[in-house]
């Protein structure tokens, strides 16, 4: 009978691994990673104190993995000493002692398929119960075995031939797991599905570009909404009281030419707040009305809950591509606050609702317009990061420029559809930073310049310290509070990947991918 | 979407992150359309003009006014280029679809039949100047010199005689991205200047006209200077005549590498 009760047990255990509970108390085990920015609300921000402002000068390297690929963005998930990396259409376990794999996936990419506005790349994974999700470019939801990386599902999101792709970190929600496409300068219609995480059937889609007879189609003029952009190629959020998922939409398409698309065209460049079960909408805020700029808002929103004139209030934040700061009310979308973070001369300011005042020079012309910021914004995909110990937002910031140009492109189904283009700065009149921003207000505390705009995330820890990566190939560590560098270290590949921070036999490490390499980092 | 360049949706190096490098549709596939020479111009001048000049005649980048391209000896090559650049100095056209690519190609091509420019100087004449007048202590041409300026090998592919002669009549005007010169004062007080061969946000490498090599903390540093618009090459304009500048010229846009 005993024997009986430990093997029930024992199948309990290995049919339940992280129960979606896990996830929601992740502060409770802060030596593990089990979602793509640690919390459910999008802090990346680490409980670990080890590695801190005295000590990290002497931080090393434990190990490193070297992937197949190159120009690696992973987030790894970590589960109890083992590491859950992917790549595009590849996944892999990892022995966070040593780095040797546990086991590797790998799904063929078939050979007409092609990245329309991006590289091939993949984000991270999600992981509830038993079984590990990733999102592949050629469109399927996989469930893979934890244990073994064995196939257990998967289910076919979208048809690649239109367009659609897929690279980002699926989130797991309480039964579901929601996923994002990519496809925005290839004239899709967006969307945003929920999948049941036991069977992979379909629970909801909510689609981005609403169709005739749904409210917001009348933001979009004729056909022009059948190809009208919407992509949700970043993880979101979620909220498990308010039971909301919380997710940034793309730009319109085409990206560069509004002419082609009169109207504020819904629910572009805005956040989305679905309710779990149904994937209704239960509200949205447009951060940039009628796009010309390719500004998705596909940010990680970072929730948390902070005073307002003298009340406690559940808010939103994100730094958008269009190089505002805003704090929503997450619970109404309500506009709380908004500026700018990084140079702008699109917008006089925001109005009392946190909708732009245009400046006379704020769209692409035939001859070029120069504007601020760039095509990749103020920041881009990203994440940021939050510290409950400064209740400073950390922002990786992008100073750069362009001539935008506006071109008539004609719509041809799975094919570049950009309706004008970009010429950059050189680079020697571009330039990077992390910025921290009191979390509130957007007010800035503190600016750590580098030397070209970043393509890498935050991660903030209660070490005091602030972790992010350069285009050159430095990862570094400042002080949290006040922007001072601390430690540096040569990766030798650029960095445009997340950091993140978790705990092997009781120590911590910190962790960044480097073009094909992922360094694990401890004392 | 994009992120890019290098790389996209935010596009990617930088390179590899910012720019889509999404390459679309390949620049080989049969065009849409027939070639359109105006909507070609119109791409031309606004993209291309900036480095190869209004008229294509060069200048930055090297003239277009020759029916062999050297980079681009057929159409498929010549696609591929305008799609894809050459880095670090000839961006990509990531957000040209292929009939813009056909159309500009198409442009290009008709550039090479403008008669190219009557340089009025004698390369040869120039090849004398050149030896005598130290070029060779600062650059290597076909394998001969010092290498603390640019290689000068293939400079007349690269750039146009007119930005050729502004070069040696002014050479702090042009000065390659790649060729900042840079002063360094370090803690113990010691000033280095020199070329920047690389940065990062918290190192700077260099080297100085002996060719040694410095390799600099920014945080160990007194002063780190860029001394924008200054170069160590001077102004050839005075050291010889109208005519010998333009022998110095026609020699220098003679320099096409290997055929």
């Amino acid at each position: 009978m005993r024997l009986l009760t430990l093997f029930l047990f024992a199948a309990t255990f290995v049919s339940a691994q992280v129960p979606f509970e896990r996830i929601v108390n992740a502060d409770k085990e802060p030596g593990n990673w089990l979602t793509y920015s640690r919390t459910l609300d999008g802090k990346r921000f680490s409980p670990l104190s080890e590695i801190n402002t005295e000590n990290v000068s002497q931080l090393k390297v434990k190990w490193a993995y070297q992937f197949k690929d190159s120009n690696i963005e992973v987030s790894p998930i970590v589960i109890d000493g083992i590491l859950y990396v992917t790549g595009p259409n590849a996944a892999a376990a990892l022995d966070g002692r040593s780095g040797r794999s546990l086991w590797k996936w790998k799904r063929p990419l078939p050979g007409d398929y092609q990245s329309i506005g991006f590289g091939h790349t993949n984000r991270g994974a999600a992981v509830l119960d038993d079984k590990l999700f990733v999102a592949t470019l050629d469109g399927f939801l996989v469930a893979l075995d934890l244990k073994s990386g064995a196939e257990r599902w998967s289910a076919k999101v979208l048809d690649y031939k239109l367009g659609y792709s897929m690279t980002m970190a699926p989130l797991a929600i309480d039964e579901k797991i929601v996923v994002g496409v990519s496809g925005g300068e290839a004239g899709i219609r967006g969307f945003l599905d929920a999948y049941d995480a036991r069977t992979g059937k379909q629970a909801w889609r909510f689609w981005t570009i609403p169709g005739p007879g749904e409210p917001g189609h009348e933001t979009w003029s004729g056909g022009d909404w059948k190809t009208g952009g919407g992509a949700t190629w970043v993880t979101g959020a979620y909220d498990p009281e308010l039971k909301l998922v919380y997710w940034g939409v793309g730009n319109p398409g085409p990206d560069w030419n509004g002419d082609m698309r009169p109207g504020d065209n819904l629910y572009t460049c805005s956040f989305i707040a679905l309710d779990a079960d149904t994937g209704k909408l239960s509200w949205y805020f447009q951060f940039t009305p009628h796009d010309t700029h390719d500004w998705d808002a596909t940010h990680v929103p970072i929730l948390f809950d902070g005073e307002v004139q003298g009340k406690k209030r559940k808010l939103i934040a994100v730094a958008n591509r269009n190089a505002f700061y805003y704090v929503l009310d997450r619970a109404t979308g309500e506009f709380i606050a908004g500026k700018p973070y990084a140079k702008q001369t699109w917008a006089k300011g925001l109005d009392v609702k946190g909708r732009p005042i245009l400046t006379t020079n704020a769209e692409p012309t035939e001859q070029g317009a120069l504007i601020w910021p760039n095509l990749n914004g103020g920041t881009v995909w990203f994440s940021p990061s939050y510290s409950p110990q400064t209740d400073f937002v950390y922002i990786s910031v992008r100073e750069i420029g362009a001539r935008y140009f506006k071109r008539v492109t004609p719509y041809r189904v799975g094919t570049f559809f950009p309706g004008g283009g970009e010429d950059e700065l050189p680079p020697d009149d571009t330039w990077g930073a992390i910025r921290a921003l009191q979390a509130e207000t957007g007010e800035l505390r503190w600016e750590f310049k580098l030397f070209s705009p970043p393509w890498a995330g935050v991660l903030s820890t209660a070490g005091g310290l602030v972790f992010s990566g350069s285009d050159e190939g430095n990862f570094y560590a400042l002080d949290g509070r006040t922007g001072k560098p601390l430690w540096d270290f040569q990766t030798g590949g650029a960095i445009g990947a997340n950091p993140s921070s978790f705990m092997i036999d009781g120590h911590q490490r910190i962790s960044i991918a480097a073009d094909r390499v992922l360094y694990v980092f401890g004392l | 979407m994009r992120a890019l360049l290098i790389f996209p949706s935010a596009l990617f190096l930088s390179a590899v992150f910012a720019v889509p490098s999404a390459q679309t549709a390949s620049a080989q596939d049969a065009p849409v359309e027939k070639p359109d020479l105006a909507a070609g111009k119109v791409i031309f001048e606004g993209h291309c003009s900036l480095c190869h000049g209004i008229d294509g005649g060069g200048g930055r980048g090297p003239s277009l006014h020759r029916t062999k391209l050297s980079r681009a000896p057929d159409d498929k090559t010549l696609k591929l280029l305008i799609q894809n650049g050459i880095p670090p100095e000839m961006p990509e056209g990531w957000y040209l679809s292929e009939q813009d690519i056909v159309n500009v190609a198409a442009f290009v091509r008709s550039l090479g039949n403008v008669p190219p420019e009557k340089l009025p100087g004698d390369p040869q004449r120039g090849e004398a100047i050149y030896a005598r007048s130290g070029c060779a202590t600062c650059h290597i041409l076909a394998g001969k010199g010092i290498g603390f300026g640019p290689e000068l090998t293939e400079v007349g592919a690269r750039r146009g005689a007119a930005r050729l002669r502004a070069t040696l009549q002014n050479p702090s005007k042009t000065i390659p991205e790649e060729f900042l010169l840079i002063e360094a004062v370090t803690s113990s007080g010691q000033t280095i200047r020199g070329i920047r061969l690389n940065e990062d946000t918290f190192t700077i490498q260099l080297k100085d006209m002996q060719g040694n090599f410095y390799s600099l903390r920014k945080s160990d540093l007194r002063e780190l200077k860029k001394l924008r618009g200054e170069t160590l090459m001077p102004s050839y304009e005075s050291f010889v005549s109208a005519t010998e500048l333009d022998d110095l010229v026609a020699y220098l846009a003679s320099q096409r590498g290997q055929p």
